[in-house]
């Protein structure tokens, strides 16, 4: 026989998914908020995530190259541009270059390579690059710029965010929430935040894309929103002057980010939906809780963080229903 | 002040319980171990390659102490040297034992072996093995995934990739014997390293009648038993259609190398042959040729 | 409409021969017939070098209670007894007949009339479906009589047949549904009254709605005979989860079996094959197989002797096209990649599907990204990925511990995994040494 015929074991067909394919993916969902953060922030957003994804490639292909001697290159693979779309998109969009290039060494080197590449990290790379920044550059990381300065970059004028309104709320300023954009300009995105968090409508298009294409399940989105809805709406009924609406809380700050893109990284969220959901929760309520009671006005990226260590807990106990386990006469 | 002396008698008294605690625990939950335990540990090699049969060095250490006798127990990697230091710590006599290595018994390189099919499974012999006969009409020789190369623990045992096939760095190998439980098909066998390092072993495994084990592999062994007739020591026997040299009673004269008329057996560092010690084995050649 | 709950993947149909009728394929020069064609005990020769045999008449014994008799499809002359290369190309023992004209046992009724009447008793039907070498035409070939023959114990409530053909390109079931209903309406009948049961439920996936508007319009005159449509997701086809599909039970873990829940599932062939085997006295030798795969001439649906080697299919189907990357015997999704094409055709050959060398190639291998794809799309609730690493540790008592036994080999982990990872392979070898494990367990 001129050819030598192909042995292996079944299946014998593919889906021909494959880890671009998702990646990419969740590079297409972020479109529309990175389309938003352009018209609301204009080339502060742009220099950013521009920066950013540069960086993250960058590092990736020196470390990959120089460090750890692999032949084959993983920037293909859209992981390293993911991560670099999702560090920008946690970072004000007046920060300096240099900042932001510390940022992708720590989440590349430190968040990703370290533990031996994609699949391996315990916690996401942009958050564990986010929050370093966010602990060593705190003035830098908590000035936001005002929407619609389209030309400016490091001298656009900054002014106090929503998160930090209901922050000045828990704390005693009893005004401070009259300040409040309405629900409906944070849906939009008319607030203003971090270059990928402020438009909630941007990120659902996302999540919708998302969820279509089968990229991921709505397990964890759900039940993140689901979570800090129930929660801030109880204690917005506790005490509605010191405690904002649950809707002004799951539009404002980085929430729908999180939620959507941070939480359901694959590599650092857990397997079965049993877990998911457990995850969702605890995201959630950590995050309202740091939001209420703690000290920074955010709370999206350290309850990740926290959970992502987590995780693998989460898969030890919560094992998907096995076939059979429940249902017996 | 008061907040300093609060802090130091809080830190003071966590401090304290915290001792108190650990003192406690260290004395109830205390362990007696054989001190003769982490002496013989010391001497083992502490690769942890499960080679002896216990689990690690820790293990077999143990299992040394408590045995009370030596017999039966090697260190395969530490070999005698260790057993005699062993021997000593614990006031036994060590066994004797004859250093080993790893044999790979296959010979059937890509081209010995014509490849007739294509595997593109999982690179693990053990699936492959599952999977189909082989990338050659050969269900029994190497696989050439590699299982036992990532089974070595001493970096002994590698793929050459001309021939497809392990090669065992003598000076490396240990004879701990991962290799050859790794491999699915038996092919390695641990064998005593013989006198100057000299082995003479057949090289196949393959228990297929001789016309199918001849179509095979051009150095298969088609057990037509003419090295049995030959070896002057019984020290060569035939089942299931395989020559076996029993390397206790092979004296290393190499005859049933010459005879084999596939060339299946196969003797390592020896010297070269000279080319006028072959025309006094005229008889051998013959046949060869009457092959 | 009705499908299992847990899981399931949609690879692309590709049923390029479901419009192709059956065709009676040609007799081959020698037939050979392996001795191990099903699930349990070898069957043993019962003809000798020399003995001159007819079509029907049994050339192999049953080896057990588990086992089935061989049954020549050809007749002729027995050549040797003598090992064949096997799909996997180890060598097993099989029976090798020259084939000389087309002489037929007398006992079998060669007529096309449709037999309905039956009055045996439930033992002796299965006595001959069992003297008739039935055994499930599905693949697994698990010989029918034993599943007949519930343990002591359980009580079957239900026949459930199984004509969902879920594997992609495969179009036996189909094309046989199309062309025999009432054969195999009255083979269902015939299951049933064996297991002494009532109701009889036909699944079928809804990819085939000409099937099940013709079976619905002949059932109508078969009491306690219901066709299920199912929504089409693989593995529909695998037992427990035909059974979850249309009566709504699960089978538990094993080692629990579907009459555990009352259920007997018969692949839609088997209850072909009993009809023949009851109505007709004809023994199990000949199938229909399905030869197809994109590159391939002329898909089509053949009824073939047993013993027939592959290459005369597909030589029949317009020749082994040039760029041939593989060949599988069954469908592509549980089917056997095989060493060469002059292995024959067995009692569980349901397809052969040639693929092209780009098809065949697997994706290079990467490391998992976690996606937790596989974990959804395992019909049995079990975590692939965890499994394969284990297997890969050798951890054998987690693995033992995470269920990997329940495994049913359907590949849906593979399918789905965007990192390409192997995982079936691996799942499979560390299943099978864990039932090891577990088997060496009990016999202590």
């Amino acid at each position: 026989m001129a050819n030598r015929l192909i042995v292996s074991m079944s299946p014998h067909v593919h889906s021909n998914d494959t880890v671009e394919r998702n990646m990419y993916g969740v590079v297409l969902a972020l479109v529309p908020a990175l389309l938003w953060s352009f018209y609301a922030y204009g080339v502060g957003a742009l220099v950013v995530t521009l920066t950013s994804v540069c960086a993250c490639i960058f590092f990736e292909w020196a470390i990959t190259k120089f460090i750890l001697k692999q032949e084959s290159s993983t920037i293909t693979d859209g992981s390293a541009i993911l991560t670099g779309i999702l560090l920008a998109f946690n970072l004000p969009s007046n920060l300096p270059v240099w900042i932001i290039v510390i940022g992708a060494l720590v989440a590349i080197g430190i968040g990703k390579l370290t533990f031996g590449g994609l699949g391996c990290n315990p916690f996401n790379p942009a958050l564990v690059g986010r929050v370093f920044l966010l602990i060593s550059f705190p003035v830098q990381m908590t000035s936001w710029p005002i929407q619609g300065q389209h030309g400016l970059y490091l001298d656009a004028e900054t002014a106090a965010t929503p998160l930090a309104l209901m922050k000045a709320a828990v704390k005693g300023d009893a005004s401070s929430l009259s300040q409040l954009p309405s629900s409906w300009e944070m849906f939009i995105g008319a607030d203003f935040g971090c270059v990928g968090e402020v438009s909630a409508l941007a990120l659902l298009l996302g999540l919708g894309y998302m969820l279509w294409k089968k990229i991921i399940t709505w397990h964890i989105p759900v039940s993140i929103l689901a979570t800090v809805f129930v929660f801030t709406g109880i204690m917005h009924l506790v005490d509605p002057i010191v405690y904002a609406s649950p809707v002004a809380h799951i539009f404002t700050g980085g929430i729908m980010l999180g939620a959507i893109f941070m939480a359901t990284d694959y590599v650092t969220s857990p397997m079965s939906h049993k877990g998911m959901i457990v995850y969702g929760v605890a995201i959630g309520f950590l995050t309202v809780v740091i939001r209420l009671f703690g000290a920074y006005p955010e709370g999206m990226s350290f309850a990740i963080l926290l959970m992502n260590a987590f995780t693998p807990l989460i898969n030890t106990y919560c094992k998907p229903k096995r076939f059979g386990e429940v249902v017996k006469k | 002040m008061d907040l300093i002396l609060v802090a130091v008698i809080s830190l003071g008294a966590v401090g304290l319980i915290a001792a108190i605690i650990l003192y406690v625990a260290s004395k109830k939950f205390a362990v007696y171990e054989d001190p003769r335990n982490a002496q013989v540990a010391e001497v083992l090699p502490q690769a942890n390659c499960g080679g002896c049969g216990f689990p690690g060095c820790a293990g077999f250490a143990e299992a040394c102490v408590k045995a009370g006798s030596l017999e039966g127990k090697m260190c395969p990697v530490g070999g005698q040297e260790t057993m005699d230091k062993i021997a000593a710590i614990l006031g036994l006599q060590a066994e004797a034992s004859e250093p080993k290595v790893a044999v790979v018994r296959c010979n059937g390189s890509c081209e010995n072996r014509p490849r007739i099919v294509k595997y593109d499974g999982a690179r693990s012999c053990k699936v492959a093995h599952a999977t189909c006969a082989g990338e050659t009409a050969c269900a029994f020789g190497c696989l050439g995934c590699g299982d036992c190369v990532a089974s070595c623990k001493f970096d002994a045992i590698h793929m050459n990739p001309e021939t497809g096939l392990p090669e065992v760095d003598e000076a490396k190998c240990t004879a701990c014997g991962a290799c050859a439980k790794a491999c699915p098909r038996v092919i390695i066998e641990i064998r005593p390293k013989g006198k100057n390092n000299r082995r003479v072993y057949v090289s196949c495994v393959n228990k297929d009648k001789g016309p199918v084990a001849m179509k095979a592999c051009k150095v298969s062994c088609i057990a037509c038993g003419k090295c049995v007739k030959e070896c002057s020591f019984e020290a060569i026997t035939v089942a299931n259609n395989i020559a076996y040299i029993d390397p206790t009673k092979c004296r290393l004269c190499r005859k049933c190398e010459t005879v084999c008329p596939k060339n299946a057996i196969v003797s390592v560092n020896f010297p070269p042959r000279k080319p006028k010690v072959e025309t006094p084995e005229t008889p051998a050649s013959e046949t060869q040729k009457a092959e | 409409m009705k499908t299992f709950r847990i899981g399931g993947v949609h690879p692309a149909e590709n049923k390029l021969s479901a419009s192709s009728a059956i065709e009676v394929l040609g007799l081959p020069k020698q037939a050979v017939y392996p001795l191990s064609q099903h699930i349990g005990a070898p069957a043993v020769a019962c003809v000798a070098k020399g003995d001159v045999v007819k079509v029907g008449t049994k050339i192999a014994d049953a080896g057990g209670f588990v086992s089935a008799s061989i049954f020549s499809g050809v007749s002729g002359k027995v050549a040797k007894i003598d090992s064949i290369i096997d799909a996997s190309g180890y060598r097993k023992p099989a029976i090798f007949i020259d084939v000389d004209g087309d002489e037929w046992e007398e006992s079998i009724d060669r007529s096309e009339a449709l037999v309905k009447e039956c009055d045996l008793k439930p033992e002796e039907i299965v006595e001959k479906i069992k003297n008739a070498g039935v055994v499930g035409m599905g693949g697994a070939c698990f010989p029918t009589h034993v599943k007949l023959c519930p343990p002591p114990g359980s009580k079957a409530e239900c026949v459930i047949i199984n004509a969902v053909e879920c594997e992609p390109y495969l179009t036996a079931d189909h094309r046989l549904m199309l062309e025999k209903p009432e054969e195999i309406l009255v083979g269902v009948s015939l299951l049933m009254k064996a297991a002494k049961v009532e109701k009889g439920y036909i699944g079928i996936e809804n990819n085939k709605p000409d099937a099940i508007k013709l079976m619905q319009e002949k059932a109508t005159s078969y009491p306690g005979i219901e066709i299920i449509p199912l929504k089409v997701k693989y593995p529909q086809g695998g037992e427990k989860q035909l059974i979850d599909a249309v009566i709504g039970r699960q089978v538990p873990a094993p080692p629990a079996i579907p009459i555990s829940v009352g259920a007997v599932v018969q692949n839609v062939g088997t209850a072909f094959a009993v009809y023949e085997a009851v109505m007709k006295n004809k023994p199990l030798f000949e199938r229909i197989v399905t030869v197809t795969g994109k590159s391939v001439e002329k898909p089509s649906n053949f009824l073939t002797r047993m013993g027939t080697p592959i290459s005369k299919l597909i030589d029949a189907a317009g020749g082994l096209p040039a760029d041939t990357g593989k060949v599988i015997g069954g469908g592509p999704m549980m089917g056997k990649a095989l060493v060469n094409t002059e292995v024959p055709i067995c009692k569980g050959s349901s397809g052969v599907l040639i693929m092209n060398y780009k098809e065949a190639r697997r994706g290079e291998a990467r490391p998992c990204i976690r996606c937790a794809k596989c974990v959804n799309a395992c019909p049995m609730g079990l975590e692939p990925f965890l499994l394969s690493t284990l297997t890969s540790f050798d951890e054998w008592e987690r693995a033992e511990k995470e269920d990997i036994v329940s495994c049913i080999e359907c590949g849906s982990c593979q399918f789905t995994c965007p990192s390409n990872r192997p995982l079936l392979d691996m799942i499979r070898l560390g299943k099978s040494t864990v039932m090891g494990i577990v088997r060496a367990r009990s016999a202590k």
